[in-house]
Order: C-alpha cells, then sequence, then structure tokens
C-alpha cells in the first residue's frame, strides 16, 4: 500500500545542537501513529519538520510522493494537506471561532465566504461547538479552543493531522473533550501522527507507538507491544517513569 | 512690564494659516512616514539580508541624525549634488518629515510585529498561507492594535518637530511666529502664543489617540484576561 508519510535519515540541527539524528519512518493511509518521548527527545521537532515549520538539515521527506523536503517543492500547496494541531492552540485572537476556520479557506482555497462560513459551521458542529462560532478564543475554555483549532485544521480538508501534545496544556477536566474529537478522527480513517503522553488514549486509538529519545526512534512498535514488553531499556526506563 | 498681546493677535489670519500649514505637514508626513515605516519594518524582519541591510541603514542614519541637519541636507544639499535648482520649500519639508516619520514608525511596527507570539505565524503558515497572506490576515491586524499609542506618540513628536522646517523659511507655525516677531520685538508675547497652540493641537491629539485606544482596543483580546 503506498505510504501517506515516507521519511529517510531526517537529520535536524539547531546551530550546534543535533536534535533529530537519523530519522527514518513510514506511515501509512488511516494509520493513528502515537509518539512517545521524554523532553528534549526531538519528538516535538520532528512532527514540526513533517510539515517544514522547521526545515530538516538533511534527509528527506515524501508526503503524498511528493518531496517536501526538494527547495523546489510548493510548500504551501503541501500544508494545505498536513494539518496541524499545536500545544498552545495558537487560535487567532482577533477573529471568532468561525472566522479562524474559515480564514485559511476564504484566503488559500479561495472559496466564497458564504462556502467557507457555511463549511466552518459544519466543522464547528462536528467537534461540538455550533452554538460558539461567535464567541472569540478568549472567551473559550481551554478545551474548547483546541476543538476550535482542530476544525480550523480540518477546513482545509487535510489528508494527514499532526498533533502536537494537543491536551499538555489543558485543565485535566478537559482533556477528555479535546481526546474524544480525535478519537472520532481516527475513526473516520484521517491519517495521524499524535505527539501525547496520554497513554490510555495512544492504547486505544494508536495503531503504532513510536518512541523517541536523543533524537532517534528508539523503538516502536503496538501499542501492546511498546507498553505491555518494552524491549529498549531507555524506553523501560521512560515507561516506568509515567505508567 | 506692559504686554502687548494685540499686536500679535493683529496678525491671527496668519497665525492660523500658519497653524493648518503645520497640521497638513505634520498629517502629510505622518501618513507617508506610516507607509513607508511599514514596508521597511518588513523588509527589516525579512530574511533576505541585503533588504534587511539596507532598511536598518535607513533607519539607524535617519535616527542618529539631528532632524535639523536632514532639512538643511535635502533643500540645500541635494540640490547642488544634483546640479539642479533649487526645491519648493513645501516639498522639501513634507519629503524630509516623511521620511523622518518613517524610520521612527517603521521601529514601531517593528516592535509591534514582533510583540505578536511566533505561534501565529506558525499556524497561519501551516494552514497553507503565504508569508504575506500571514502577515496580512493574522499578523498586521494584531499588531496594529498595539501600535496605536506609540504612533500617537509618533504624530505629537512630528507635530512639534515640524517646527524645524521654519529652518527653511517653510511658513508654518513656528515660521510665523519669527516673522510676527521680527516686526514688532515682542518675543515673549509671540512666542508663548505660538507655544499655547502648538500645546492645543498636541493635546487633543493625545485625547483622540485615548479614544481610538478605546475603540480598538476592545478588539485586542489577546491582552485581556478572563
Amino acid at each position: 500500500m503506498a505510504k501517506v508519510i515516507i521519511v529517510k535519515k531526517l537529520h535536524k540541527n539547531f546551530g550546534d545542537l543535533q536534535v533529530l539524528r537519523g530519522i527514518s519512518c513510514h506511515i501509512a493511509p488511516r494509520e493513528v501513529v502515537v509518539v512517545i518521548g521524554p523532553s528534549g527527545s526531538g519528538k516535538s521537532t520532528f512532527l514540526r519538520c513533517l510539515n517544514q515549520l522547521e526545515p530538516a538539515t538533511s534527509g528527506e521527506i515524501i508526503i503524498n510522493g511528493v518531496s517536501i523536503t526538494d527547495p523546489r517543492a510548493d510548500i504551501n500547496a503541501i500544508r494545505q494537506d498536513v494539518g496541524m494541531v499545536f500545544q498552545r492552540f495558537n487560535l487567532f485572537p482577533h477573529m471568532t471561532a468561525l472566522q479562524n476556520v474559515a480564514l485559511a479557506p476564504i484566503k488559500v482555497r479561495k472559496l466564497k465566504k458564504a462556502e467557507a462560513e457555511e463549511l466552518a459551521m459544519s466543522l464547528l458542529t462536528r467537534v461540538g461547538l455550533r452554538d460558539k462560532a461567535d464567541q472569540y478564543p478568549e472567551k473559550l475554555s481551554g478545551g474548547q479552543q483546541q476543538r476550535v483549532a482542530i476544525a480550523r485544521a480540518l477546513a482545509m480538508q487535510p489528508k494527514v493531522m499532526l498533533f502536537d501534545e494537543p491536551t499538555s496544556a489543558l485543565d485535566p477536566e478537559m482533556v477528555g473533550e479535546v481526546l474524544d474529537v480525535i478519537k472520532n478522527l481516527a475513526l473516520e480513517g484521517m491519517t495521524m501522527v499524535v505527539v501525547s503522553h496520554e497513554m490510555g488514549f495512544a492504547r486505544e486509538v494508536g495503531d503504532r507507538v513510536m518512541f523517541m529519545d536523543e533524537g532517534l526512534i528508539v523503538e516502536e512498535g503496538s501499542p501492546e507491544q511498546l507498553f505491555g514488553s518494552p524491549q529498549n531499556p531507555r524506553t523501560r526506563a521512560f515507561l516506568s517513569k509515567i505508567l | 512690564m506692559q504686554f502687548q498681546f494685540e499686536k500679535v493677535f493683529q496678525y491671527w489670519p496668519m497665525i492660523l494659516r500658519g497653524v493648518q500649514v503645520t497640521i497638513q505637514l505634520t498629517v502629510v508626513a505622518v501618513a507617508i512616514g506610516t507607509v513607508i515605516g511599514l514596508v521597511t519594518s518588513l523588509l527589516r524582519l525579512s530574511r533576505f539580508k541585503p533588504a534587511s541591510l539596507l532598511a536598518r541603514c535607513y533607519v539607524d542614519f535617519i535616527r542618529g541624525t539631528p532632524l535639523m541637519v536632514q532639512i538643511l541636507l535635502f533643500y540645500y544639499g541635494l540640490p547642488q549634488l544634483l546640479g539642479i535648482k533649487a526645491f519648493d520649500r513645501y516639498f522639501s519639508g513634507v519629503v524630509t518629515l516623511s521620511i523622518n516619520s518613517g524610520a521612527y514608525v517603521s521601529e514601531i511596527f517593528r516592535a509591534g510585529i514582533q510583540s505578536i507570539h511566533h505561534g501565529q505565524m506558525e499556524a497561519a503558515r501551516s494552514l497553507g498561507m503565504t508569508y504575506f497572506q500571514a502577515m496580512r490576515y493574522v499578523i498586521l491586524p494584531q499588531a496594529f492594535k498595539r501600535c496605536i499609542p506609540p504612533l500617537g506618540n509618533e504624530f505629537i513628536a512630528m507635530l512639534k518637530d515640524s517646527s524645524l522646517v521654519s529652518i527653511i523659511s517653510l511658513q508654518e507655525l513656528m515660521m510665523t511666529g519669527r516673522i510676527i516677531e521680527g516686526h514688532y520685538y515682542r518675543p515673549f508675547e509671540t512666542y508663548i502664543v505660538v507655544a499655547l497652540l502648538y500645546l492645543f493641537m498636541t493635546t487633543t491629539i493625545s485625547q483622540l489617540v485615548s479614544y481610538l485606544e478605546r475603540v480598538f482596543g476592545k478588539g485586542d483580546h489577546s491582552k485581556e484576561t478572563a
């Protein structure tokens, strides 16, 4: 089966600091991959390389058959197919929830305003926030803001969704509502890469878990394998601290 | 000591004309300066090094030299250099003040743009927007709101600094004062009237700015806390 994402020997340096030291992996259509690892392991950087918010230092990333690390690649076109959800939501504070979701379809996809707003409304309904469409982000709870952010990313009808610790900035009681939205996306067949420490979520939704440490994928496998019988000592040490 | 304000007020229409020229100069200079400032701040922040360097040289030169020197250099120096006859006074005044204002305004915009969290740019880019779309629809609308108070200060500073164009005999409020003083040698009465007129204009502007701040400030949701 054709892979949605192919990563070959990805390296990323910040000055002298080697954050990613040769990552290679494949992600299949409809697959949900959960990336775990200690802070500073490079997992967020890896995710950010997948839509070139961080340009790769070397190596190749191919998404839907297009090399995005090629300097001639049209990065804006590629990003339309790769949705991203951030830890800190990053909603546009000067726009309502509806405007947040409709902006990119209008400006990038060149949809008519009415069409884009209809699309935005249907997405807000899907994340359970139809009644919050006219609210500004500051009036919304963290969980609601993150759901708007997911709707905003979905509005570009991406083929892949990237989640960068989507629940770690949330109060505990709001984690569930955001994870439920992500779970539904998984059920609908969205290909996703999720950096998360929510082990229950990883077990329930993840097809595969990758453990990263010091810029490398140390171990990967099904959630049962990786959480149940980790092989690598570093994986075991990390899991013993968080489980 | 007998004040002779009536001698000054004899020239009231001329004084009002001076006030009008001062306001025109300032409004036009800050308006053009805002456009120059916006472009300069974007160049300054761009990753294209020559553009950023050029913008920086311009800003450093203007901010590092006295406005009076800039005015003289433009009005007297440039025609000599180009071997042409003198520029129009009003033209010279407007151009010099605009170029001067542009440098200060570009620093205001640069600070405003940099004060917007980088996550905003990332979110916009991750949706497939170009750098300029992200600036236009996401960053600048937020930055502009934060720039209103310092832009108001710049407007007030420019209104006062415009008095320096009297050095090339451009007949705005300051130059009008100098002419009147030359007629009667009543410097106190003349310059106190001139000063109060400047004060009236600057306080009016600061009232206007705080009003604008209240109106537009409502939209700056990032600053409010729940």
